[in-house]
């Protein structure tokens, strides 16, 4: 049922690569060119990578970015996780419902509008109080936040779904009370869901423009924002360092979680098997 | 009993506090705006002047269609190739498919635009050997191909997602029956993948559509979409009020994309969107 | 109050928008006992036990546990511990884990821990297990992981929920031996809630037959059986001949058109009863020296015995014998007095008994659709 592919598939396939790729190859391939032309490779050159480290202007962008990846993820994966649990236990239909509906909004909704609407409730909220300089880190945040619920809340929902309903009442049974059975039972079952939302809402949080571009300040800058201004006028290549970085972070991230599953599935596997034969 | 479901309930409490503020009290925000004006008095004209921007409308939701339909057109073969293949292969194509997805989307239309420039990668080969340059930037062609780069990976890991969870031996069982591998696609492979089409599809229309970026850097002066005026109005006209009023009606416009989207494909799965 | 009364149920009635659930059940168990709860799906049998767990409270009634009301101490206060349907094994911890689950909770030694689940592991015969992944089990070893972690916060009453549901015949078999060696060796006290009769009659000490609510007998599994109080009981509980009677007199009964000799009494002359006959209890016999005759309309190879659909008056019996009569034979038939069993007439009279309407098939598709409630 599994195969392995045929030379046309194999081709098809190298040629959608080719096309997701060619530009990052040609970001990498910039980053260590001599020269800052876009267009003729001067020779190789890490100077852009030195150069990057000494902009003070873009380490603090990403230093801006981290915490405001780091803080947003974690407030909406409590908040979220929270939410899920709660909405889990709702009844009453048309609550339910609507609920949901709220929540799919942030999803649905063009980036641009959210980031719009969002704008409007700040501006208008920082005209109130008479201060206009108001938008900043702190309307980022909760931005980011109500960006990251969703996300969140549909991750940990599934699980919670899929849980065993008597596994509280069993807890409870051999002598937990209610909130010893939520922590030491149904927060341990639904973790995989909560950790997959929390990494989904971090990297969202961290590679997010549109909305930040209309909630920022000018007190607070973050990578994408320092970015857009520069790819306004022209892009130095210490940018391609940056994302070079960027790039091969995250690429070994992937591998290792992706090595990590997979260990983890051949385990489960063989102790499925042993479990069989028993 | 009821005492714990009721404490349950109320951790939901903040969340939902939360998302009255700042999801619905934003919305309402958009619609106020678009209905009064810069002294806060109502008038229908924001509104009403949208016709001004009909072709600029039509025009963003012709390229996102374009460019959902190139995206799908090639992400579907793709797709069903990564669920086929071994458990390993399918782990690598994966993390390749999503990698592209964390590079921020900035530099990547950077990347593209100085691919395409007149005086880039793709125009100095060819001159080097002795063919003709072609113009691409700043074409509305560019600004789809900008779309579909950035976006295809959000059309295929749905489509692979619910590929891999079809049942080959429904595959099986329709070539048991006598039909063709052509009628087994249409009949059996297309009708399942239905709800991953139409989250795919949602999931590149919609950023397609409102872009900005994309359309600024690889589109040029030539052109605005609907995005780019949005942007203007908040960012430099400082023309809240016509600003909501276009987003109010870009929101109205892809929910109706959607509805139509929805008839054609049946109930789209929510969960779909999370992969 | 009989001294050795460990749960005592009065009175207890519980709703689910406005559908009644239980109604007005009043039951003593005694200590050490192997009790039954028997029904079918929707008797509210599960709806009892999970009101002495104390997941559940009832609208009306008490709870009384060693002659203390216990209507609001909350589960993880009751010295009653649940086996659940589908075990309810906790997927993030290990065998050992599970077992230790309620010890921990206890805040026991880690020493007294280790002893105890090992002891438990013994007992359930999973020595050697304590490292496996819960998803790497078998049905029958998670259940046996699922009893082993609720002996091991040492309960006086252990509740089972149709515990055996889920396993497969041969292996349900096994099991049945091997809960009842539990309880024995334990010495504690068993309520087991379950819809297939077989295992509630070779299990139990006390059986409480349920329907509709309402408990409608309680007793051994033998009188159950010989002396059903209704047409239901009798019904429910193997295979039964359920007629229309009259009592002529003391020890008299008049069914199919004739009188028989029987050993009940204290009716009313000329009382209408039900009459059960079990179809292992009916002798064949030639056509003259029976007291009736019927014509054999089917007849099934059973292994152990024939079971033959015999119209007698137009009434369907069931009757089984180890000699083989074609179809369409005329037999003769003879019932000796002690099987015979006068039942006074109840809401379900006439409701079950012929069998014009019976097959093997359609009672096996009622048992499936049963199981998958």
């Amino acid at each position: 049922m599994k195969t392995k592919m045929t030379p046309l598939s194999k081709l098809y396939v190298a040629l959608i690569m080719i096309f997701l790729y060619a530009p990052i190859v040609v970001m990498i391939v910039f980053s260590f060119n001599s020269t800052a032309s876009t267009s003729v490779i001067g020779g190789f050159s890490l100077r852009w990578y030195k150069s990057l480290l000494h902009d003070e202007g873009t380490m603090q962008a990403l230093a801006n970015t981290l915490i405001l990846a780091v803080s947003s993820s974690l407030f909406a994966t409590v908040m979220g996780t929270a939410a899920a649990v709660g909405i889990n236990t709702f009844r009453n239909k048309r609550v339910k419902q609507l609920t949901m509906g709220v929540t799919n909004i942030p999803m649905m909704n063009p980036e641009i509008v959210t980031g719009i609407s969002m704008m409007l409730l700040f501006v208008f909220c920082a005209n109130l109080i008479g201060k206009s300089d108001a938008l900043g880190f702190g309307t980022m945040l909760i931005a980011h936040i109500t960006f990251n619920l969703p996300y969140v809340i549909l991750s940990v929902l599934p699980k919670l779904r899929q849980l065993d309903k008597y596994l509280p009442e069993a807890a409870m049974d051999l002598g937990c009370t209610p909130v010893q059975a939520f922590f030491k039972v149904i927060l341990p079952s639904i973790s995989t869901g909560i950790f997959s939302g929390l990494m989904m809402s971090f990297t969202l949080s961290l590679d997010d423009f549109v909305i930040s571009y209309f909630t920022q300040g000018p007190s607070f800058e973050t990578l994408p924002i320092r970015i857009f201004s520069m790819t306004k006028k022209r892009v130095t290549p210490d940018m391609y360092a940056l994302s070079t970085l960027i790039f091969i972070a995250i690429l070994v991230l992937l591998v290792l979680i992706n090595v990590a599953q997979a260990k983890g599935d051949k385990k489960m596997n063989n102790k499925l098997n042993k479990g069989g034969k028993k | 009993m009821n005492k714990k479901s009721l404490t349950a309930k109320l951790t939901a409490s903040p969340y939902m506090v939360w998302s009255a503020i700042f999801i619905v009290v934003p919305l309402i925000f958009v619609l106020v705006y678009s209905l009064t004006d810069s002294q806060g008095n109502f008038t229908l004209d924001y509104v009403l002047d949208i016709g001004k921007y009909k072709d600029v409308m039509l025009n963003s939701i012709w390229l996102g269609f374009i460019a959902t339909v190139i995206s799908l057109v090639i992400a579907y073969p793709l797709a069903y190739i990564m669920a086929r293949t071994t458990a390993n292969v399918q782990r690598t194509m994966m993390i390749l498919v999503m990698l592209p997805m964390w590079m921020n989307l900035l530099i990547r239309t950077y990347s593209m635009m100085i691919i395409m420039q007149d005086t880039g990668i793709i125009n100095t080969v060819l001159s080097n050997i002795g063919l003709p340059k072609i113009h691409m930037i700043n074409t509305e062609a560019a600004v789809v191909l900008g779309m579909v780069y950035n976006y295809i990976p959000y059309m295929i890991l749905p489509l692979y997602s619910i590929m891999s969870k079809m049942d080959h031996n429904l595959i099986e069982a329709a070539e048991d029956l006598g039909a063709n591998k052509f009628t087994v696609l249409k009949n059996v492979i297309l009708p399942l993948s239905l709800p991953g089409i139409a989250s795919g599809f949602t999931m590149v229309f919609v950023p397609s559509v409102s872009t900005f970026y994309i359309s600024k850097k690889l589109g040029g002066n030539t052109f605005s979409l609907i995005g780019d005026v949005i942007e203007m109005q908040f960012k430099s006209a400082n023309n809240y009020n016509l600003g909501a009023a276009l987003s109010l009606v870009l929101m109205v416009l892809i929910i109706i994309c959607m509805m139509v989207m929805n008839r054609f494909t049946g109930d789209d799965d929510d969960g779909g969107v999370l992969i | 109050m009989e001294d050795n009364v460990i749960i005592r149920l009065q009175d207890i009635s519980k709703k689910f928008e406005d559908e009644v659930i239980l109604d007005k059940i009043n039951l003593s168990i005694k200590d050490k006992e192997f009790m039954t709860f028997l029904g079918p799906s929707g008797c509210g049998k599960t709806t009892t036990l999970r009101i002495i767990a104390g997941f559940l409270e009832a609208d009306s009634g008490q709870v009384l546990f060693e002659g203390k009301d216990i209507n609001n101490v909350p589960p993880h206060k009751r010295q009653v511990n649940t086996i659940f349907q589908r075990y309810a094994l906790f997927p993030h911890l290990n065998v050992y884990e599970n077992i230790a689950f309620g010890l921990r909770i206890k805040k026991m030694k880690e020493q007294d821990i280790s002893k105890k689940v090992h002891e438990m592991l013994e007992l359930v015969n999973l020595k050697g297990f304590q490292k496996r992944n819960i998803a790497s089990l078998s049905g029958g070893q998670q259940q046996r992981v699922a009893i082993a972690r609720a002996l091991a916060v040492e309960p006086r009453v252990l509740l089972l929920d149709e515990p055996l549901g889920a396993l497969d015949l041969k292996l349900r078999k096994d099991m049945q031996v091997e809960l009842k060696s539990i309880q024995k060796r334990m010495g504690i006290t068993f309520i087991y809630v379950t819809h297939d009769q077989q295992e509630a009659l070779s299990m139990s000490d006390t059986v409480v037959v349920m329907n509709g609510g309402r408990i409608q007998q309680i007793g051994s599994p033998i009188d159950i059986y010989n002396e059903p109080k209704n047409a239901f009981v009798a019904d429910f509980i193997g295979e039964s001949n359920i007629l229309d009677g009259v009592m002529l007199d003391d020890f008299k009964a008049k069914f199919s058109g004739a009188v028989f000799q029987c050993l009940d009494k204290g009716f009313a002359v000329n009382e209408s009863v039900d009459i059960v006959v079990r179809p292992e209890d009916v002798d064949v016999v030639p056509v003259n020296e029976g007291t009736i005759s019927g014509v054999i309309t089917s007849n099934t190879f059973k292994g152990v015995h024939f079971e033959m659909i015999v119209d007698i008056d137009n009434f369907k019996w069931m009757i089984q014998t180890t000699d083989y009569y074609p179809v369409g034979t005329r037999i003769g038939i003879q019932i000796e007095p002690d099987a015979i069993h006068v039942m006074k007439k109840s809401e379900y009279s006439g409701m079950y008994g012929d069998y014009s309407s019976f097959s093997d098939e359609l009672e096996h598709l009622s048992d499936v659709a049963e199981e998958e409630e």
